[in-house]
């Protein structure tokens, strides 16, 4: 799409393009040029000598019990994140939809998640779950459930999915919302005179019609999951205990700035590069359907 | 509402009690910690209601110098640093996503094309894939422990640019004839009408990148390793080390619930454009 009339002048687009074609050259094309040319390459743990290898970092990582274990628990997680996040924010957007009176206060108490940090989201949940001093913890021990995250990698999984879907409800529930009061009244009130029930209805009409953000927002929140929850972790599990809640993005930090293993992270990075590449545009290719509709 | 259905309304006013119970817990248990002495916290159960001490513990937190196993940096310098770092990305980055929308709208240039997927490409990948490199160059220009090398890799993002675009796109085609035909430049009409028109969307811009730069985490942990340039985010974490009894955790917790206030205050009063501005954002 372009603009019918434009403006002409030989130096000043470039001008104004400068800072940001400046800032994207040299924090972001310089880096990723950086990680590709690494990922073939090894160095020795002085980085004194450079040496060119090829394909070996990828074989080497494929062939890794650890790398592959890693997939495994990235896409358990981000599976639970997306489902168990999805689930409850369209069960609270669709009472929300419904409830007249005091609405609004409970959408601003429910967008308050959005605000904090996952970092910070991350000490509130340990604070909660610490086996010695979590109040949670506390009560899961009154009630039989021996509560520890640091040495149970069941439990561990457990705290960082609670804690990343409670700081992603508010996202999901304000999409929800938003696509729910979207839907014409109309619909919904020949449907009620056609003696369909509110369970009825959710079904037939609001669930189908709402499809599209709830696709929007399976890719969203695998992303969410996929990024975003690296300061979770951080806070809470730190991928452990051994490697059990160690996800993709985490192994790259691990790897690369604890380990020093430079060509393994780089590799890891552009496999990670390649992933968000196809979630993005499975995203965009639907959106221009959307549009389309 | 289609029908009267007093069970369930009252269903619905539960379900949103429970979801509310949900996310205001958390909340509720680091104020009533953050209200206590650390020795009164660590004795397992601790106490549910608030307590006495919660002027003491803010003082502790804001001015530093706890007792805890972590750091005590004062949290009042975190807040300044997180601050600056949030308004500079959020600014910054609506200044040149203004800028090169602009330009990649309202003119015809060689190259036009490979520069917007250029901007477009960066969109895709976050700052988490691509550290390692992008540490060493920062560290190579000597932007470590300052303000510019917390700020601007993180500027390096399309999202804005995609957002004005769109925007600018719909603007009538008429106000540029008019403008031309009044004499304006592209200076003028840029500064006279486009701006005012973008306001909203300018705002609704502004509390999505404020958040979103107030709570960085895994490029500020990097990017700094001086006390006295931490954000707050960065410093809840550098305060808890060792065991759980070693922390103090009401001042842990007070930090905790300082490090959000800021970006809930803009959340909550700003409603309105938040909510414009996340929905808009992922069009």
């Amino acid at each position: 799409m372009e603009k019918r009339v434009l403006f002409r002048s030989p130096w000043l687009p470039w001008v104004l393009l400068a800072p940001q074609v400046a800032v994207i050259g040299v924090f972001f094309f310089w880096p990723a040029g950086q990680a590709l040319l690494q990922s073939f390459q090894v160095q020795d743990a002085f980085g004194m000598s450079t040496e060119w290898v090829g394909m070996d970092n990828f074989k080497a990582l494929l062939a890794d019990e650890a790398y592959l274990g890693s997939f495994k628990v990235t896409a358990l997680f981000s599976l639970l994140v997306a489902g168990l996040g999805i689930l409850i924010s369209l069960a609270l957007a669709v009472f929300a939809d419904r409830i007249v009176r005091g609405a609004m206060v409970y959408k601003t108490f429910l967008i308050v998640p959005y605000a904090v940090a996952p970092a910070v989201a991350g000490v509130l949940w340990i604070f909660m779950f610490s086996p010695t001093l979590g109040v949670v913890a506390y009560a899961l021990a009154g009630l039989g459930v021996d509560w520890n995250y640091l040495l149970d990698s069941g439990h561990a999984l457990t705290l960082i999915v609670m804690a990343a879907v409670w700081k992603q409800i508010s996202y999901n529930f304000l999409f929800f919302l938003a696509g729910l009061q979207a839907i014409p009244k109309s619909l919904i009130e020949a449907a009620a005179i056609d003696g369909a029930g509110p369970w009825r209805r959710f079904w037939s009409i609001q669930f189908p019609l709402l499809s599209p953000t709830t696709f929007f927002l399976l890719v969203i929140n695998m992303v969410y999951a996929f990024f975003d929850t690296f300061s979770i972790i951080d806070a809470t599990t730190q991928g452990g205990p051994g490697q059990d809640t160690m996800i993709l993005v985490y192994k790259v930090y691990n790897d690369g700035f604890k380990n020093g293993d430079l060509g393994g992270s780089a590799a890891q990075s552009v496999i990670l590069m390649a992933i968000v590449i196809a979630l993005t545009v499975v995203q965009f290719r639907y959106v221009e359907k959307k549009v389309q509709y | 509402m289609v029908e009267r259905r007093p069970a369930l309304t009252m269903l619905g006013h539960l379900v949103m009690w429970l979801g509310v119970a949900i996310v205001a817990f958390p909340l509720y248990l680091a104020f009533v910690a953050s209200s206590h002495t650390a020795v009164d916290i660590v004795q397992a159960p601790m106490p549910l209601l608030p307590g006495a001490n919660l002027w003491e513990t803010y003082k502790t937190a804001l001015l530093g110098g706890g007792e805890g196993a972590g750091s005590t940096a004062p949290v009042a310098r975190m807040m300044w640093v997180s601050l600056v770092t949030a308004l500079v990305i959020a600014i910054g980055k609506i200044a040149i996503s203004l800028l090169s929308a602009f330009a990649i709208v309202y003119f015809r240039f060689p190259l036009k094309n490979v520069f917007f997927w250029a901007i477009f490409v960066t969109l895709m990948l976050p700052v988490e894939v691509r550290i390692m490199p992008t540490y060493k160059v920062v560290a190579d220009l000597g932007m470590l422990d300052t303000f510019a090398g917390l700020t601007v890799p993180l500027i390096a993002s399309a999202t804005a640019t995609f957002l004005f675009r769109q925007f600018f796109l719909t603007v009538p085609d008429e106000l540029v004839e008019a403008a031309r035909m009044d004499g304006a430049g592209p200076m003028r009409f840029f500064k006279d009408i486009l701006l005012p028109l973008s306001r909203t969307s300018i705002a609704a811009l502004f509390v999505i990148q404020f958040i979103y730069g107030w709570n960085q985490y895994l490029w500020p942990l990097l990017a700094t390793t001086s006390e006295d340039m931490y954000p707050v985010v960065i410093g809840i974490k550098r305060m808890i080390a060792g065991g759980d009894a070693a922390n103090d955790w009401n001042v842990v917790m007070a930090t905790a619930l300082l490090a959000m206030l800021p970006p809930a205050l803009v959340v909550i009063l700003m409603q309105k454009w938040f909510v414009k501005g996340l929905v808009d954002s992922e069009k």
